[in-house]
Formats: C-alpha cells, structure tokens, sequence
C-alpha cells in the first residue's frame, strides 16, 4: 500500500535528509513516526503524499510510482489520502462547513452531495454544533478536528498526520488521538509522526523511529523476531 | 465551472484596488493602441479616396478616327483591371484646363489640348506595379501617342500607407505585451495573496487545471473590461477630434468588437502565462 524502496532525499541546501530508507505500511496499519527534531519524520510523510519526490529510490503509494510521476497523477493521488498538520491550516475566512467542503469543492463533487457528507464528517470529528463558526473562534483541538474532517472527506486509505498535537494540550491531545484510533478501527490507515513519546508507549501501535535520516528502530521487526528467540 | 466563476468574481472583490488597476492598465494600454488604430484607418480611407482618383490618360493622336478610337476603348475596357474608360475631346479638355486653372484660362486656346481615353482601374489594382504595367500595354496601342499616371504619385502614396500600417502593428505588438505584463504581475500578486488557499486545493487533490481556471476567468473578464473602457475613451477622442479637428471616422461594429477580442486576448494569455508559473511555485 505504502512502500518505501532505498529511499533516499537530499535538499539542494541542507544535505541528506534520508538516506536509503526502506519500509512499508499495510492496509488498515497504524504507525508511529518518531524520532528527535530534524530526524526526517517530516520528509517521510512529505514523500507519502508525493510534496516531495526522492532523490534516489522509488516510493510506491496506492499504485503510484514516484518515478516518473506527473502533477496530475499527483492530484488524483491525493484525493485518496488524508493529510493533517500541526498548524491545522485552515482558512480564516471560511466557516467550519465551508473549510470541509471546499475539499470536496475543489475536486470536482456534485453539489447535492456535498452537504449530507459534510455534516455526516463533522458529527463524526464531534463539531456538528460549530459548522458556522469560523476556526479563529474555535479551540486548537477543535480545529484539529476541522483539519482531520476535511482530511476524511474524500474518503482515504490512509491519513497522513505530521504532528497533530504538537499545538494541543493533554486533553485535547488524548481527544485527536482518540478520533485517529477510531477513524482507524473504521480501517483507515494511520501514518503519524509524534514527539509525544508518553502517547506512543501508552498505545501499543507499530512504531518507527527515525534518527539522522535511518530507520533505527521498526516495532514490527522486533514482534517478528521475538518469537524466534524465544526457546 | 460555477465555482470557478464564483472563484473569479471573489477575486475582484478580494482585491478590488489591484483589479480596478489591472483594468485600467489594460484599457489605456488598448486606448493607446486603439488611438493609433483610429489614425491609420482614418489615413487609409483618405488613402482610398485618393487611391480612387488614380487614372491613367493616354494622349491620342490627332489624326486617329472615331471609330479606332472606339474600338481602341472596348478592347481597354474589356481588361480585368480596369474600370471604366471615358474618352475626353480636345474640347472636354480645354473645359477642364480652364476650371480647373482658372487664372490661366486665356492662355488656353481650342486645338491645343489633343483627345485623350482617360482609364480608371479597379480597386486591388491601384497599386504601382499594376498602374504602370497597364499603362506600358496602353501605350503599345497604334494610335496612343503618350501615357501619363501620375508614377511617383502612386508610389508615395503607397510608401505612407506602409509605414503607417508597420507603425500600427509594431506600437500595437508593443502595447499588447505592455498590458500582458500588467496582467501577469497582477496575477502574481494574486496568486501569492492566495497562496494559502492554493496549497490546501493542491493537498486535497485539486489539478492545477482546476486551480488556474478562476485566474483565467479573471483574467478574461479583466481583458474585456478593459477593452470595453478603451473603446469608450477611443470614442470620445475620435468625437472631441471630430467637433474641434477634422472629420474622425470612428471603428465600425465588427473592429469594435475586434477590440474587445483583443482585449481578452490579452488578458487570457496575461494570466496563463503567470499562472502556471506561480502555482508551481507554490507547491
């Protein structure tokens, strides 16, 4: 589904940000990126939804070869996968419906359809009450949710998040987290890079740790050879 | 499609200052060019009138008889070129001498003027090369002692018209990339004012197609409004010079709207030009 070959990144200016990384995502999996500040956790996920392209290696993503690829398989990409950030990046001047349903505006959806799906995603993040508010007037873990349904709203195999609380509080922290285990226990794959090391060890999630561009740790790897040891 | 429209017309309202600017700079873009247009169709038609006076006389021996003469006037009129041919007697001749140089008409005397076919050509055929190719073959006629068409006359007249017309074309290219430029820096900052907006369509699986579509739309009903405010002030001019100057002709409805044209043109190929750049740029 999501599968990273020898994966290689280097930025014209600050050098290698990855280098020969390879692994894979399945259907339906959640995982966690870690990993300190400037490891490549971002570049990972950056790579996922195609904003940037490997140096050297192929990524594959739902079928899609990053060699080779064109802008336009790029866009048809992206309508299956979801993608949240930490500084949510919503528009000011638009009500929570309106935020939501411009994702769907902009790719082409049919009018009538728009609406019931709108409010059947915001009763889902929890935010039915708010639709006509504007973001500026809501709380940051209320706007994560804004992002998160408008990351939903195409329907995706996958959600993407760089850091979803990095601005929260605990609370607000132990309630987007929540939102993302159900939306994957309703089989969305999850693919999220956290510095919340207390959130990953409460969870028992695969986990993926990063560290100056290198895979240095895969959870799935040491369930897979545990077994072995054991006599 | 509707939502590009809509996407469009906010942009005017988001930005009213710079859309009313780009406008302008359309429009005085088109009215430059649009004055000059005014000027050379108005030196070409004086051109035309002028051009349609272009004759060629053929002086006839005295000697000659009616009815060579007559003769000798169907075969000239059957040419393809030529429109009518009028035959003028050595009396006809003084008449017009005398009106026409009216404080010299004692010196005139009848009998000093000989007979001549005056030979009028048809429109597309006025030009130098066809004026004198007519009269070489004119003047192979027996009876044909001289022929006169006003040679360096027709090549002046045809040496202005070209370099109004050179004139016209290049300030006209000039002005068109003037207001492209216009166009495409107000697209820029259009496009980086909304580069926030941008980025989310581009994540959520917009094309880039669809992306550009509003700015193309805006850039559309820029071109044309500022082609429609051109023609306005182009109109004005042609009629304040029409009251205080001389007898301005103004564009006729299909050049009119060959304007408007224009000015979408423009505009259009302003915005995709920036467009496609800007949005790369900014994802």
């Amino acid at each position: 589904m999501i599968r990273f070959a020898s994966v290689t990144k280097e930025y014209p200016r600050t050098g290698v940000a990855l280098n020969d990384v390879s692994f894979a995502v399945n259907k339906g999996e959640f995982i966690f990126l870690t990993g300190p500040s400037g490891a490549g956790k971002s570049t990972i996920l950056k790579l996922i939804y195609f904003d940037e392209l490997p140096t050297k290696g192929d990524v594959w993503v739902s079928g899609t070869r990053s060699k080779g690829v064109t802008r336009k398989e790029i866009s048809l990409l992206r309508r299956k996968l979801g993608v949240v950030f930490q500084d949510f990046r919503l528009l000011e001047d638009r009500t929570v419906e309106q935020n939501v349903s411009f994702a769907l505006d902009v790719i082409g959806t049919p009018h009538e359809k728009i609406h019931p799906k709108v409010s059947r995603l915001l009763t889902q993040v929890g935010l039915s009450s708010k639709s006509t508010n504007y973001p500026r007037e809501l709380s940051g873990g209320e706007q994560q949710r804004v992002a998160i349904a408008r990351a939903l709203a195409n329907d995706p195999f996958v959600l993407v998040a760089d850091e979803p609380t990095g601005n929260l509080d605990e609370r607000a922290t132990r309630g987007v987290f929540q939102l993302l285990r159900d939306i994957n226990a309703a089989g969305t794959a999850v693919v999220m890079a956290t510095h919340n090391l207390e959130l990953v060890k409460r969870a028992d999630l695969r986990v993926l740790e990063i560290n100056r561009g290198a895979v240095v740790f895969d959870s799935a790897d040491e369930k897979r050879r545990a077994p072995e040891m054991t006599p | 499609m509707k939502l590009a429209v809509r996407e469009a017309l906010l942009g005017f309202k988001r930005a009213p200052v710079l859309s009313v600017l780009s406008i302008t700079t359309i429009a005085f873009s088109l009215f430059a060019f649009g004055l000059f247009s005014l000027v050379a169709l108005n030196i070409r038609n004086t051109l035309r009138s002028v051009e349609s006076r272009v004759e060629i006389r053929a002086f006839i021996a005295d000697s000659t008889s009616p009815e060579s003469i007559a003769l000798a006037m169907g075969d000239v009129g059957a040419y393809k070129e030529v429109a009518r041919v009028e035959y003028v007697s050595p009396e006809q001749a003084l008449e017009r001498a005398r009106k026409e140089l009216g404080e010299f008409k004692d010196v005139f005397e009848a009998g000093f003027l000989p007979a001549s076919i005056d030979i009028r050509l048809r429109d597309g055929y006025r030009d130098p090369a066809t004026v004198k190719q007519i009269a070489e073959r004119v003047k192979q006629l027996a009876m044909v002692e001289d022929v006169r068409f006003g040679e360096e006359w027709v090549q002046k007249l045809y040496s202005i018209r070209n370099v109004a017309t050179a004139a016209g074309i290049i300030l006209g290219l000039a002005f068109a990339a003037v207001s492209i430029i216009v166009i495409g820096a107000t697209i820029r900052m259009a496009v980086m004012a909304r580069s926030r907006e941008i980025s989310i369509m581009r994540l959520v699986g917009a094309t880039d197609g669809f992306i550009q579509r509003p700015f193309l739309i805006e850039g559309f009903v820029k071109g044309v409004l500022g082609g429609a405010m051109a023609l306005l002030l182009t109109w004005l001019a042609a009629t304040l010079i029409s009251r205080y100057f001389i007898r301005t002709e103004f564009f006729d409805l299909r050049l009119a709207m060959l304007g408007l044209l224009g000015g979408a043109v423009i505009g259009v190929v302003g915005s995709a030009v920036s467009v496609g750049r800007q949005i790369r740029r900014v994802l």
